[in-house]
This record gives C-alpha cells, sequence and structure tokens, in this order.
C-alpha cells in the first residue's frame, strides 16, 4: 500500500499556545481514516495543520511523496487535497452554482464538466443550482460542501465532522455518500465526534488525545478494545 | 402539576412571542423604511423635480463612491474612512494631468512643461460638454493612478495589519490616518484654493417639468449608470467578482477553497480606487475641487454604504440614490450648508431603526 498522505511529529497551535505536541499519522490509497478521541484533544487542529491553516511548528507533512509542510492552502488545494470545515462550509449568498465554482477556483480550465460530474454525485442539489444555498437546509448544505470540495477530483480529502449537527437520517446519507466517494478512488481522513459510527465504516483509526497519538489501529479492533471503548467511546 | 414546570411552560411560551414578535418587527421596519423612502421619492419629485434631478445626479456620484466602500468593507471588513479623501485625490490627480498646474506659493501655480489640454482641440467641448477628451483621458489616467496608489497603501499599511492579525478598530483609526494624510498632500502639491478643470460660466438647457440642466450632468449620470453597471457584471457575472463575493461571505472558507485572497484583495483595492477616482472627477465636474471636501463626503458615503447594508453592492447603490435627493432636497427647507446634517441624520435614523440597512444580511 503506498501512503498518499504522512503527518509526521506535528507540532501546531494557536500563537503561543500549543495544541498538537508531536502528531503522526499516516493515509494510504483507497482509505477511510477516522481519527477520534475527547473533546479538546486535537482533532480539528490536525486537520488544520496538515491542510495549511494553522502553522506547522516542527515536524512534516507529505502529500502524494511531496512536502507540503506550511503551504498556503490554495497551493494545497493544487496539489491535490481539500478540505470540508465543520461549520461555515458553504457561501451562503452565493447561488449553489457559484458555490461550486469557488471550488475550482484554482483552475481555469473544463468547470463545465466539472460541476456536471459533481452534480452527478449529488443529484439533490443541481436541480437548485440558482438558488441562494442559505436556502439549503442543514444537510443539503452539508451535501453542497462535500461537492465543493471534490470540484478538482482531490486524490486526498480532510472531512471535520461531517455529521456534526444533522438529523440521524441525514447522518446516514452523509456517510452512504462518504463511502461512495471513496469508492470513487479519493483517500478520506475524517474527525468524528460520532466514534462508533464513524468506525463503522473506516478502514483504520487514530485515536488522539491531549494533542498526542494514543492508539492506532485497524477500525474494528478499536471498537472491539475494551480500554478505548472505556476511555474513549463513553461504554 | 407542579408550579416550576408550569413556570417552565409559561417563559417558554412567553420567549417564543417575543421571538416571533422580533421577527415581525424586523420586516414591518424593513417595509415601513421602503415605503417612507417611497414617498419621500414620489413627493420630492413631484414637489421639487428641479432639485429631485439635481439629487439623482449627486446621488449616482456618491454610489460609485458607496460602491468602492462597500466592496472594501466586504472583503476586508473595516469601514475605509480615506474614502472621501481619496475621492478628492482623484479628482485632483485628474486636473493635475489636464492642466499640468502644482501650486509652488499659495499665490501661483507652477505650469508643468506637460499637460493633456496643450494636446490638439483637447479642451474644445464635446457636443453641449463643457469640456473635450482632454479631461476623458485625464480621468482615466486618474482611476489608474488611483488603482495604484490604492494598492501601495495596501502594501505599505493594511496588509502589516492584516499578517499582524489587528483588529478592525485599528484597521479603521490607520485609514483615518491615511485620510489626514492625503489631504495634507493635497495641501501641499495643489493649495488651498478651490480648482475647476473648466472656468467660466456655462448655459444650461431647459427640459420638461421646468427641470433645468447643463449637457454635463447628464454625462455624469450616463457614466455613473454605466460604471454601476459594469461593477454589476464584473460581482455577478466573473471569477474574479465572484470570489470577492465569496470572501465577503466567508473569508475562511475561501482561502480553504484555494483562493488567493491576497490577491483578491489587490483586485478590491483597484476596482474601488479606480471607481472612487472616477466619481471625484464627476464630482469635480459638478461642483469644483477642493482638498477640504473629501472629509465632507465622508458623511454621505457612510450614509449611503450603511443606508443600503453595509457590504452591499446594489444596497450602495440605493442607499446613495436616498442621501443624494435627500440632501438636495433638503435646500426648500433648509440652508444648504446643512446638506451632511442631512446625511447624518439619515445615518443615525438608520442605526437606530435597522442597522443591518436596507439589504443588509441579517446580524
Amino acid at each position: 500500500m503506498t501512503a498518499v498522505l504522512q503527518a509526521q511529529a506535528v507540532v501546531s497551535g494557536y500563537g503561543e499556545v500549543e495544541i498538537l505536541h508531536g502528531v503522526s499519522l499516516t493515509l494510504n490509497e483507497g482509505e477511510i481514516v477516522a481519527v477520534i478521541g475527547p473533546n479538546g484533544a486535537g482533532k480539528s487542529t490536525l486537520l488544520k495543520a496538515i491542510f495549511g491553516l494553522v502553522p506547522v511548528h516542527a515536524g512534516s507533512v507529505q502529500l502524494l511523496g511531496r512536502d507540503v509542510t506550511n503551504l498556503s492552502p490554495d497551493r494545497v488545494v493544487q496539489a491535490g487535497m481539500s478540505f470540508v470545515p465543520q461549520t461555515d462550509n458553504v457561501f451562503p449568498t452565493l447561488t449553489i452554482n457559484e458555490n461550486l465554482e469557488m471550488g475550482a477556483f484554482v483552475r481555469r480550465d473544463g468547470l463545465h464538466d466539472r460541476l456536471e460530474r459533481v452534480y452527478g454525485l449529488f443529484p439533490d442539489i443541481a436541480s437548485r443550482r440558482g438558488e441562494r444555498a442559505s436556502r439549503l437546509s442543514g444537510g443539503q448544505r452539508q451535501m453542497l460542501a462535500l461537492a465543493r470540495s471534490l470540484m478538482l477530483d482531490p486524490q486526498v480529502l480532510l472531512l471535520d465532522e461531517p455529521s456534526a449537527s444533522l438529523s440521524p437520517k441525514m447522518v446516514d446519507s452523509i456517510f452512504d455518500k462518504i463511502a461512495e466517494i471513496n469508492q470513487g478512488g479519493t483517500a478520506i481522513l475524517l474527525v468524528e465526534q460520532n466514534a462508533r459510527e464513524a468506525l463503522s465504516f473506516s478502514n483504520r483509526a487514530y485515536v488522539l488525545a491531549t494533542g498526542e497519538n494514543r492508539f492506532e489501529g485497524e477500525a474494528k479492533s478499536i471498537l472491539d478494545s475494551e480500554e478505548v471503548g472505556r476511555l474513549y467511546l463513553g461504554a | 402539576m407542579s408550579m416550576t414546570v408550569l413556570d417552565g411552560r409559561f417563559t417558554e411560551a412567553l420567549t417564543r412571542v417575543r421571538d416571533r414578535l422580533a421577527g415581525r418587527g424586523d420586516t414591518v421596519t424593513g417595509i415601513g423604511l421602503w415605503l417612507l423612502i417611497a414617498v419621500l421619492v414620489v413627493g420630492s419629485a413631484a414637489g421639487s423635480t428641479q432639485l429631485f434631478v439635481v439629487g439623482v445626479i449627486v446621488g449616482s456620484i456618491l454610489a460609485l463612491g458607496a460602491l468602492g466602500l462597500t466592496l472594501i468593507y466586504g472583503v476586508l471588513k473595516f469601514g475605509n474612512f480615506a474614502h472621501g479623501d481619496m475621492m478628492m485625490m482623484g479628482a485632483y490627480i485628474a486636473f493635475f494631468f489636464l492642466t499640468g498646474q502644482v501650486a509652488r506659493t499659495s499665490r501661483e501655480d507652477t505650469q508643468l512643461p506637460w499637460s493633456l489640454d496643450s494636446l490638439p482641440h483637447a479642451v474644445d467641448g464635446i457636443g453641449d460638454l463643457t469640456f473635450g477628451y482632454g479631461l476623458i483621458i485625464a480621468a482615466l489616467l486618474a482611476a489608474a493612478a488611483m488603482a495604484l496608489l490604492s494598492i501601495a497603501l495596501d502594501r505599505l499599511i493594511y496588509r502589516r495589519l492584516r499578517r499582524r492579525r489587528s483588529g478592525i478598530v485599528i484597521f479603521a483609526i490607520a485609514s483615518l490616518g491615511v485620510a489626514i494624510a492625503v489631504r495634507s498632500l493635497m495641501f501641499i502639491i495643489w493649495g488651498p484654493d478651490p480648482r475647476v478643470y473648466v472656468s467660466g460660466i456655462h448655459r444650461a438647457q431647459h427640459y420638461p417639468f421646468g427641470v433645468v440642466l447643463k449637457t454635463d450632468q447628464i454625462f455624469i449620470f450616463a457614466v455613473a449608470v454605466a460604471l454601476a453597471v459594469l461593477t454589476y457584471l464584473l460581482l455577478f457575472h466573473t471569477k474574479l467578482g465572484k470570489a470577492m463575493r465569496a470572501i465577503a461571505d466567508n473569508p475562511d472558507l475561501a482561502r480553504v477553497s484555494g483562493i488567493n485572497t491576497e490577491q483578491i484583495i489587490v483586485w478590491t483595492w483597484a476596482v474601488g480606487g479606480a471607481l472612487v477616482a472616477v466619481a471625484g472627477v464627476l464630482l469635480a465636474v459638478q461642483s469644483q475641487i477642493n482638498p477640504l471636501l473629501g472629509f465632507v463626503l465622508l458623511l454621505p458615503l457612510f450614509a449611503a454604504t450603511i443606508l443600503g447594508g453595509i457590504g452591499n453592492p446594489l444596497g450602495a447603490l440605493a442607499g446613495a440614490m436616498v442621501v443624494g435627493i435627500a440632501q438636495e432636497v433638503s435646500i426648500e427647507f433648509f440652508e444648504p450648508a446643512y446638506k451632511p446634517g442631512v446625511a447624518f441624520l439619515i445615518l443615525i435614523l438608520i442605526l437606530l431603526v435597522r442597522p443591518r440597512g436596507l439589504l443588509g444580511a441579517k446580524i
């Protein structure tokens, strides 16, 4: 298996405050990997550091064999990685079509084909392409946010709590969609509060606590592990 | 049923009623404001047609300034207090290219050896206009110069503040500093006396409903409308404009999407600077160039922007028209010196009853 994304001993934080004290993880081709852990473990910060939104003070991030440590987000996007933030992940006053167009901002060509491919994946929003994103429901917004991140057909996708604040029914369809995207060949690294659900459809998982790696392994074995269950899954 | 449960239900019901009333109250205020504006506009159009028409022309000039102000607010998230002085600077730069004059002493101008008005027929009036193609070229050069100056100021000052993650107040105060510096520069280079592009008395034309207008004023309105349409096309039909709106909507997501926000900021200053320069030239054609006028303009510009809903370009156009008309028609009732007071009154009223403005997003 080849690694598409590798974070090595990443130290990162906001200003003087250090949140990650040397976190490492690997995402292989075709995998879905979950990062779970209690609140304040640094899960979101890890994604942001990987994506160049929060400075990496030490350690490195490799994407498709290329060093992308502290590269600006527009460069990271060009290198083949997209990111869907947890909240505020659409442009509310822009139309759905314009939201998707912004997802392909770094490219000049092939906008029409990209739009049609993404609309094919998300038929629900395709019929409303001229409407403002603010008129969409919570679930549809999440779909639009996913769609935007797929405009450049990224090889690696980072998802920050894709199921947060959605109804149980919507959570299922979002996870189905994520699995479908993964089947299309995109490797996915996702942070989830909804740990059991996330583990049930991930290949592997990392457990983070207080900015450090605690456990890693097959998703199934983590799900079965008594210690992890007691400490982090609220069993 | 215990009292606490009842009490809880009661509070809940009360909150619900209050929320619903508040929501409706906002809609009522909105409709009320639009109605009030409609009445004022129709009333002044019928009652004092001449002042109304002049108000529309002044409003169209203000609109170009307000458009730039609202764009800069949307993308950079601060009110640019230098915008009025930038407007005057644009007028002066056009004056400089046209006449080649700078004031060396307070009494005597220094004439540079080159200027646009020395080109053949450059000052011959086009049709019924008082000015020739020289001023049009000068205005284009001024727009380019102000675009570059705005970008330079961003590099020099605002970009540094962004890197330091300074707060919005720091940005606003810095722009106030820029305003004072630009104003002083105008005093130093061109002196305190008012200037005009074309001197002499010009005849006006008579139009139906007793309206008397100079052809220059119709030209001003046409240019302002054309530029407003161009700005609209830029914002809604080009990738650059959509990116500007995306940053105004959600700067973090814009970065995440791969939009190079620093590059878009540079373009925003260029567009805002060019628009405000043309606004300045048009204002100077309508009245005069005066280094103190920039500060006076700040009030109507901000009133227009906030009335329309700060950050909303269509709102800025509507707001500028209302402020322009209100200011001119007020002459019917008050001394012309109170014109800025009218803008101030509008500003206070809108901040009291509906701070998000006519077309602004809910706060």
